[in-house]
């Protein structure tokens, strides 16, 4: 007990180590909060094209969404930071990061836009068209307003994922805060920091795995 | 970027043929954490959401029903931690507990632990989705409750939880590679060492493909499950 304590709950350290995790907190805040707005905007542009019915962009979408599906995500990561140098193509790791997480996120928010979409009628843009609105005045004002319902639970649950994977950008060396962890477990010799870090993404994620639930209990 | 230099880093074939055998070591290492933890991250969880389920019908007396909170904060915990963060906890914290645990079976543990709190999720809906007059009809029949578990609710639950199942198991098999950064000598590790090695990121690459290569008939094979429960 006293040796749980002094190992992951110590007081001390966690007082030391409070301005570097505090510094990693902020970065992880703002990786999700950047990747999570463009993944989504990325996302839902790529489910509006395939709403067009043109085959080669359709074709070059489905290869984009199956290929990020199929390819795990700290892969990624690497590729862009360790292999893209290669080709003079060089990112600090914050961007690298973001970059990888939009790809990554828009592939599956790609899919459930796309399944919201879907969900309504045909009939509906037809009636739309036929009023004189256009293409994106059909899509803000008919197809999304009702699609929400359908694509809120499982968006829900991307988002949670997406920030989830925040943590593979300490791969590359960006100092979010498994990272900033890390470091301090090396400074001070005591993991109290790495349970530190449990203990923040419990706090911070618990609610939207609660919220998750709910909505699909809501929706579903 | 000429095209030239794009395949000299990239599409080299000389080192994509002179790593390949280094890579399928690799391979053979993340599919044995894979098949380990997918196999115990079942067991697992199907055991979890059966006690939880137990609990919650036999009785209504709460102290009793208070042995389901510690399944809950599990379960809620290992949702809500990144899984590369208990990795690290497993294999760099536990160890000033005196739990030491090799590379590979910290791998497998994590992984296990962190699927069997989806599982136990995805099968306790499955269980659930099953109308409680099939459980009653299953006893007045006099069967056991872990007979009526076995012939009558798991088989008919285990229908439901495909789908979800399916998709969330193959997300914890991709995160398999995060092994990589506790040391473990997976298809990434190895790529990583070929790639510093040789200062060339072709075997990047060829991992890149070869785990696009397994996953994306996985990928797939989810899809359609999905779309045909959903009609």
């Amino acid at each position: 007990m006293d040796a749980l304590i002094r190992n992951f709950f110590n007081v001390e350290v966690m007082y030391k180590a409070r301005i570097l995790l505090w510094i990693g907190l902020k970065v992880t805040l703002q990786l999700s909060a950047v990747s999570l707005v463009l993944a989504i905007l990325v996302g839902l542009l790529l489910a509006s094209l395939r709403n067009l019915h043109n085959k080669v962009l359709n074709a070059l979408i489905i290869a984009y969404v199956d290929l990020f599906r199929a390819l795990p995500t700290i892969v990624l990561f690497m590729l862009v930071y360790f292999a893209l140098p290669y080709l003079g193509v060089c990112m600090p790791p914050f961007w690298a990061a973001v970059l990888t997480l939009t790809v990554n996120g828009a592939a599956y928010f790609e899919e459930i836009f796309r399944a919201g979409i879907e969900s309504i009628e045909k009939g509906q843009t037809e009636a739309a068209k036929a009023l004189g609105l256009n293409f994106s005045q059909t899509m803000r004002h008919v197809i999304l307003p009702q699609a929400v319902r359908v694509v809120l639970p499982p968006a829900t649950s991307n988002s949670l994922e997406l920030i989830k994977t925040t943590v593979l950008a300490s791969v590359i060396a960006l100092p979010e805060l498994l990272k900033q962890a890390q470091q301090a477990h090396g400074l001070f010799a005591n993991p109290t920091p790495l349970v530190e870090a449990a203990l923040i993404f419990l706090l911070l994620l618990w609610p939207l795995v609660r919220l998750t639930g709910y909505l699909e209990k809501k929706f579903g | 970027m000429e095209i030239r230099n794009l395949i000299h880093y990239f599409f080299n074939g000389r080192v994509f043929l002179d790593t390949l055998p280094q890579l399928g070591q690799g391979l053979w290492v993340t599919v044995q954490i894979a098949f380990l933890s997918i196999s115990m991250g079942f067991v697992l969880g199907l055991a979890l959401a059966v006690i939880r389920v137990a609990v919650k019908r036999i009785t209504n007396v709460w102290p009793i029903r208070l042995l389901n909170l510690p399944i809950a904060f599990y379960v809620d915990a290992l949702r809500s931690i990144p899984p590369l963060v208990t990795l690290v906890v497993v294999y760099y914290a536990l160890p000033y507990l005196g739990i030491y645990i090799l590379r590979f079976w910290a791998a497998v543990l994590t992984f296990a632990v962190v699927l069997s709190a989806f599982a136990e999720e995805i099968f306790r809906a499955g269980i659930e989705s099953i109308g409680r007059e099939q459980a009653e009809a299953a006893r007045s029949l006099g069967l056991s409750y872990l007979q009526m578990m076995h012939y009558v609710i798991i088989p008919q639950g285990f229908r439901v939880a495909i789908p979800p199942l399916t998709s969330r198991t193959i997300a914890v098999t991709k995160d398999v590679s995060l092994a990589s950064v506790i040391g473990v000598a997976d298809l990434l590790k190895e790529a990583r060492a070929a790639q510093a090695f040789l200062a060339n990121p072709t075997p990047l690459i060829s991992a890149a493909l070869l785990f696009t290569l397994v996953f994306l008939p996985l990928v797939r094979i989810s899809m359609y499950l999905e779309k045909r429960l959903a009609k």
